[in-house]
């Protein structure tokens, strides 16, 4: 058997995979989303001064990196609906029980991404934006959040594309996303390497866009002007500065 | 006959862990004047500064402007109890501050490092804000650098840039803390020069310094802090060339 470039191709531009890559890019960025709101929670309350929220969200984090995520798919999908009739109706669907699931375990990876960017930013900024009258969501979202989140880009990065790659574990639940539309067509036709490579092209395509896509929010937190062509102090990238 | 003071301590004391950093200090400084607070290292100079804007509490004693007490309420047996932080920040708009290693915010431009206290504490309209900075930025001398970054600025223009953020504001007096301390040697002179043109204009200034030279100039007073209490206060001729206790002529003699 040889490698049909047909089949690969007609593969690779039909609309089941389309679909099914639609399908993990939205779920990946659904759930990314709301795992970094969530995260930001938890990692607030992980370096409050409070003990009872220290202890709240160190127990998040504790619990929701401890089990799988497979484990909590299943759990919500298949346990779910047996513990609350509400979730038996038909709007409860394999994307948003998955949706639920990745949100919630990844927001504790981003809660220790998101604490450790808010303790990496200077106490003096902390010091100066209290000095200058701000109150303290102020100084928060407006001085120590914006630069925390320079610190948190790169992993976060890191965290989306496995994500994506995750939405995989979607199919025990039924969700036909980008691998399990492969799979399928493999069951159907045992041509496994066309299948499979044209699964393979829209990953790296995806990859691609994504780390495009971060290169290009990195530079907008890159804090130098325009036109400006050395970099005096120390603390500065050394990257050249174009823009 | 003394007139009121602008800004007054009565009684100040701050306890780190089992170290007692200010032991029941009275400070005060007049409308317009300049203070040189001098002092070796740990002798509670920078935390009265830090008690005085607001930005940590006291654990005894009181800091009044303009003679009332600030940094604190009555609470309802009628005892002064410490402001929630966010009314405290709203005081501290009065109290300008600067600090030893500048902290402008990273994230900003010079022009947003001055704007944002003026449209997020203020709620000064952006283009106001933008018009007051200018202008602020243009009276330290660096109006040519208003779409740098603090990276992109040496230490002695981002001191510059971090006394146009506090003054902006319009506070009623300037704390000074070490401003020069963490510059080279050759851009200590244009951070002075600013504050010396400030002095001259009319800003009541407390500095806390190890300029002399700056002192004897520009200061009307100067005080030594040893070991949370302040051992002498002096008009500078005074201070410097026929201080009253042996202290002082020991702190004088080690940094000559």
């Amino acid at each position: 058997m040889t490698f049909d470039f047909e089949i690969f191709l007609s593969a690779l531009t039909s609309s089941e995979f389309f679909r099914g890559a639609w399908l993990s890019v939205a779920l990946a960025a659904a759930s990314m989303l709301f795992a970094t709101l969530i995260g930001f929670g938890v990692a607030l309350l992980r370096i409050s001064d409070n003990r009872l929220a220290r202890t709240v969200g160190g127990a998040y984090v504790w619990f929701f990196r401890a089990i799988p995520t497979l484990l909590v798919l299943l759990i919500i999908w298949n346990a779910g609906p047996q513990l609350f009739p509400a979730l038996r109706e038909n709007w409860f669907s394999p994307f948003l029980a998955a949706f639920i699931g990745f949100a919630v375990v990844e927001a504790a990876y981003m809660a220790e991404i998101l604490r450790s960017a808010l303790l990496s930013v200077d106490d003096g900024q902390r010091l100066a934006a209290r000095a200058i009258g701000l109150p303290p969501h102020k100084v928060m979202l407006k001085v120590v959040l914006p630069q925390a989140v320079k610190v948190a880009l790169p992993p976060t990065g890191n965290e989306f594309i496995a994500m994506l790659k995750y939405t995989s574990l979607a199919s025990v639940i039924s969700l036909r996303e980008l691998l399990t539309t492969a799979q399928v067509g493999v069951s159907n036709t045992f041509r496994y390497a066309e299948y499979y490579s044209a699964a393979l092209v829209y990953y790296l395509v995806i990859v691609t866009a994504l780390m495009g896509v971060q290169t290009l929010i990195e530079r907008r937190y890159r804090w130098v002007s325009s036109g400006v062509t050395t970099a005096p102090t120390a603390g500065t990238t050394k990257e050249t500065v174009t823009v | 006959m003394t007139s009121i003071a602008l800004l007054e301590t009565i009684g100040l004391r701050k306890t780190y862990g089992s170290n007692e950093i200010l032991k029941g200090v009275d400070f005060s400084i007049e409308a317009g004047q300049v203070k040189a607070v001098l002092g070796p290292s740990g002798s509670g100079k920078s935390t009265i500064l830090r008690l005085m804007s607001l930005l940590e509490p006291a654990d005894a004693g009181s800091i009044l402007l303009h003679g009332k007490e600030i940094g604190v309420e009555s609470g309802r047996d009628g005892r002064s109890i410490p402001l929630p932080e966010r009314k405290l920040a709203r005081e501290r708009t009065n109290i300008g501050m600067v600090f030893q290693k500048f902290n402008l915010f990273a994230h900003l431009d010079v022009l947003h490092n001055v704007t944002l206290g003026l449209t997020e504490v203020h709620g000064v309209a952006k283009g106001e804000a933008v018009h007051r900075a200018e202008r602020m930025l243009e009276r330290v001398g660096m109006s040519q650098r208003m779409r740098h970054y603090p990276s992109e600025l040496s230490g002695g223009q981002q001191q510059r840039v971090a006394i146009a953020r506090a003054l902006v504001l319009d506070p009623a007096v300037m704390l000074f803390d070490e401003p020069t301390s963490a510059l080279d040697p050759e851009l200590v002179n244009e951070v002075l020069s600013v504050m010396e043109d400030l002095a001259q204009q009319g800003m009541t200034m407390i500095v806390v310094t190890h300029e002399t030279r700056f002192a004897r100039r520009v200061a009307d007073e100067v005080a030594l802090f040893d070991s949370g209490v302040i051992v002498e206060q002096a008009p500078p001729e005074q201070f410097f060339t026929a201080p009253e206790h042996e202290r002082t002529r020991e702190f004088l003699s080690h940094i000559h």
